[in-house]
């Protein structure tokens, strides 16, 4: 399907932007395969869920967390010397200054009162970068709830920092060496945890990934991210940007962007690890190089060979590196109401270092793909003068030590 | 064979029933070690297809399934290898979705009956999520075994129990396959749930791994399914006389109970 046209209005199919159709499906994708243990904490998720997201006092308290606390709404930054660089106006949404750094705020502050109203004492989560941990011990630390955060081995070397915060913030953080010790293996360990504790612990998952009705939870909490952009981007430019670019990992970040434009005549494009690049096979391209498979609760697009055994992915970013995505990000590339593109390793950490020098801002690695991809294709892809906004998912601390590595720095 | 209508005759004869847990494709000689645990005395055998992100089982089977994917095994080779098994026993296979639906339904359940598999478990497709490869199996004739867990409500608890087609599934505790150092709690009260909801055989299984737990699971159960503490043998070394040894010792041990049963006496 060719992109609408400027000020083109869209006329939405109901799945897009909306509720999950029956056992929570976003066109064929989507579902809730799950261990029978696990089924009827899900259905108790949803129904409070339902529940919640009509009440005014939910609303009313998660509205004051995410001011008083989580520091929302976060500003849109014109990049002046970016755009110069580059020949299109770009525009950030400035998730790295929430608490925290990093979007995931938006979405655990919302099910930590999930958490509450349930009754649950425990949380639990995935991470990989190390955002989703650190916002989770931040939101147990506020809410007196214990917490334990399974993190893959080889993330938690290059993510030390947050470990560090976890910690701090009176997490535990338990390592998870089975498969290729990141991202995916972490979900796994979570999940057969939360098979042995379900009845006293929720599962905070990080991403719009897993069984229904987290991809449509997490997404509903995070759409506040475009609600917010759309808004600011009219008031600052008069409409809408030509193109909306945010990096996806799970694709928590990118669909709480573009929930917000479904409705505009903008682009919109996700960018997702592109590795050593897609011939290598090195890489987590999971909707330009996956297939329709069934992990960790969802049908979507994931990386596997032909026995249907899920593939390892590989990104310089812990965050990205995950071999699938969330089901909604099928829905939206088979409706070809979003593209999908990639970023290298290499191309990320020149976005990297091209934010810092000409904005001073410090990115995410997992941004600074949307960054990286962003600086290869002005003006090809995306036109000269176009406006594009990226949403900066996080900000860089974390990756200070990894990048100075791979620079030849050391530091201290 | 039938794999209902095989534990029901069993059943009939006042046995326990057992059903031993085999990772497919650990290792040259697992289908040895198939046949030694057949003649040891199991009723019905789970072969384990190896998948890459097995989140229902622990430490051992993920080893188990991890080591045989090291060693190149791939479902469709298991399946075919399974056709030479000429044991007297109906053969399951438990397997997750993903390679399921990725050889496509009717495809994968056409295979399994072509090397004469009786049944299937998927344990992450819920009775929710059943459709397409519960009609696909039904047609080939696979009959696809459903799970019940402690948490399952009464509800949905008769909804499985009345789909489930070989035999009836409790999950016999709160979490994932492994060895336990007992019994867990939930066992007693999972396998009355299902016996006073359904007729068909009820087997329990995840957390099962000595004689003595197995007979205390028969307490409550038509049988016991045993997988970690079979396939840790495995992994240490053992191979079809070490597995016969294990099966036999679980035989004998639910013999003895059968027998003093049969005699009216209760221990
Ligand atoms: C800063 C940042 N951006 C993006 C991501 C990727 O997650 P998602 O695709 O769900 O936004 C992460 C995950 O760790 C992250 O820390």
């Amino acid at each position: 399907m060719a992109a609408p046209a400027r000020g083109e209005q869209v006329v939405l199919p109901t799945t897009l932007g909306g509720e999950p159709t029956g056992l929570g499906r976003f066109g064929e994708y989507g579902g809730r395969f799950v261990p029978e243990t696990l089924v009827p904490a899900l259905e108790e998720l949803e129904a409070e869920f339902r529940t919640a997201w009509v009440s005014d006092e939910f609303r009313a308290e998660l509205g004051d967390l995410l001011t008083n606390y989580a520091g929302r709404p976060t500003p849109v930054t014109e990049c002046r010397r970016l755009s110069e660089r580059l020949g299109v106006r770009v525009l950030l949404k400035r998730e790295d200054l929430t608490h925290t750094g990093s979007h995931k705020i938006n979405n655990v502050l919302g099910q930590a009162l999930l958490t509450r109203r349930m009754g649950k004492q425990r949380v639990i989560a995935e991470t990989g970068a190390g955002q989703h941990g650190v916002a989770t011990a931040t939101a147990a630390a506020l809410f007196g709830l214990d917490c334990q955060v399974f993190m893959g081995a080889v993330d938690i070397e290059r993510q030390a920092l947050n470990v560090f915060r976890m910690q701090l913030l009176g997490a535990e953080v338990i390592p998870v060496s089975s498969g290729s010790a990141t991202l995916k293996d972490a979900i796994n360990d979570a999940l057969r945890d939360w098979v042995a504790s379900v009845e006293s612990t929720h599962y905070c998952i990080g991403s719009v990934v897993g069984p229904h009705p987290y991809p449509w939870i997490v997404r509903e909490f995070q759409r506040i991210v475009g609600d917010e952009a759309r808004e600011q981007c009219r008031t600052r430019t008069g409409g809408d940007p030509d193109f909306v670019v945010a990096c996806v990992g799970g694709g928590s970040n990118a669909i709480g962007t573009f929930t917000g434009f479904l409705e505009t005549a903008a682009r919109l494009v996700g960018v997702e690890a592109g590795g050593h690049g897609l011939e290598s096979g090195q890489h987590g391209a999971s909707v330009s190089r996956g297939v329709p498979g069934v992990l960790h609760g969802a049908r979507s697009l994931f990386m596997q060979d032909e026995d249907g055994q899920i593939l390892s992915a590989h990104s310089i970013s812990a965050g990205l590196d995950y071999p699938g995505v969330g089901p909604e990000h099928a829905q939206l590339a088979a409706e070809g109401r979003a593209e999908y593109v990639y970023a290298t390793d290499d191309e990320a950490l020149a976005g990297f270092q091209l934010l810092a020098e000409t904005e001073g801002i410090v990115p995410a690695l997992e941004p600074a793909h949307a960054i990286g991809w962003l600086a290869r294709e002005a003006g090809r892809s995306v036109p000269a003068g176009s406006t594009v906004l990226v949403t900066l998912s996080g900000r860089g601390d974390k990756d200070a030590n990894q990048v100075a590595e791979m620079l030849g720095e050391t530091l201290g | 064979m039938n794999l209902e209508t095989h534990l029901r005759a069993r059943r009939a004869e006042g046995r326990t029933l057992l059903v031993p847990y085999v990772t497919g494709g650990l290792g040259a000689g697992w289908l040895d070690v198939v046949r030694a645990v057949a003649a040891a005395g199991a009723d019905a055998i789970e072969i384990g297809i190896p998948f890459s992100d097995p989140v229902m089982d622990g430490a051992t089977i993920q080893e188990a399934s991890q080591r045989a994917l090291d060693l190149d095994a791939t479902p469709a080779a298991i399946i075919a290898d399974a056709a030479s098994l000429d044991v007297d026993i109906p053969l399951v296979v438990m397997t997750y979705y993903n390679p399921v639906q990725h050889a496509g339904h009717q495809r994968f359940a056409s295979s399994l009956a072509e090397s004469g598999i009786d049944a299937a478990i998927v344990p992450d497709l819920p009775l929710d999520e059943l459709d397409g490869w519960g009609e696909a199996a039904d047609a080939a004739g696979i009959e696809t075994v459903l799970l019940a867990a402690p948490t399952t409500t009464d509800e949905r608890l008769r909804a499985i129990c009345e789909r489930s087609r070989g035999f009836v599934y409790g999950v016999a505790l709160m979490g994932v396959t492994g060895e336990r150092r007992a019994l867990a709690a939930q066992a007693g009260e999972m396998g009355r749930r299902c016996k006073a909801v359904t007729d068909k055989p009820v087997l329990l299984g995840v957390g099962i791994s000595t004689p003595e737990q197995a007979c205390e699971a028969a307490e409550s159960a038509d049988g016991v399914i045993v997988g970690s503490a079979l396939v840790r043998r495995l992994l240490q070394g053992g191979g079809p006389e070490a597995a016969a040894t294990f099966v036999s010792e679980l035989r004998s041990a639910l013999d003895v109970r059968d027998a003093a049963r049969a005699s009216g006496d209760p221990t």
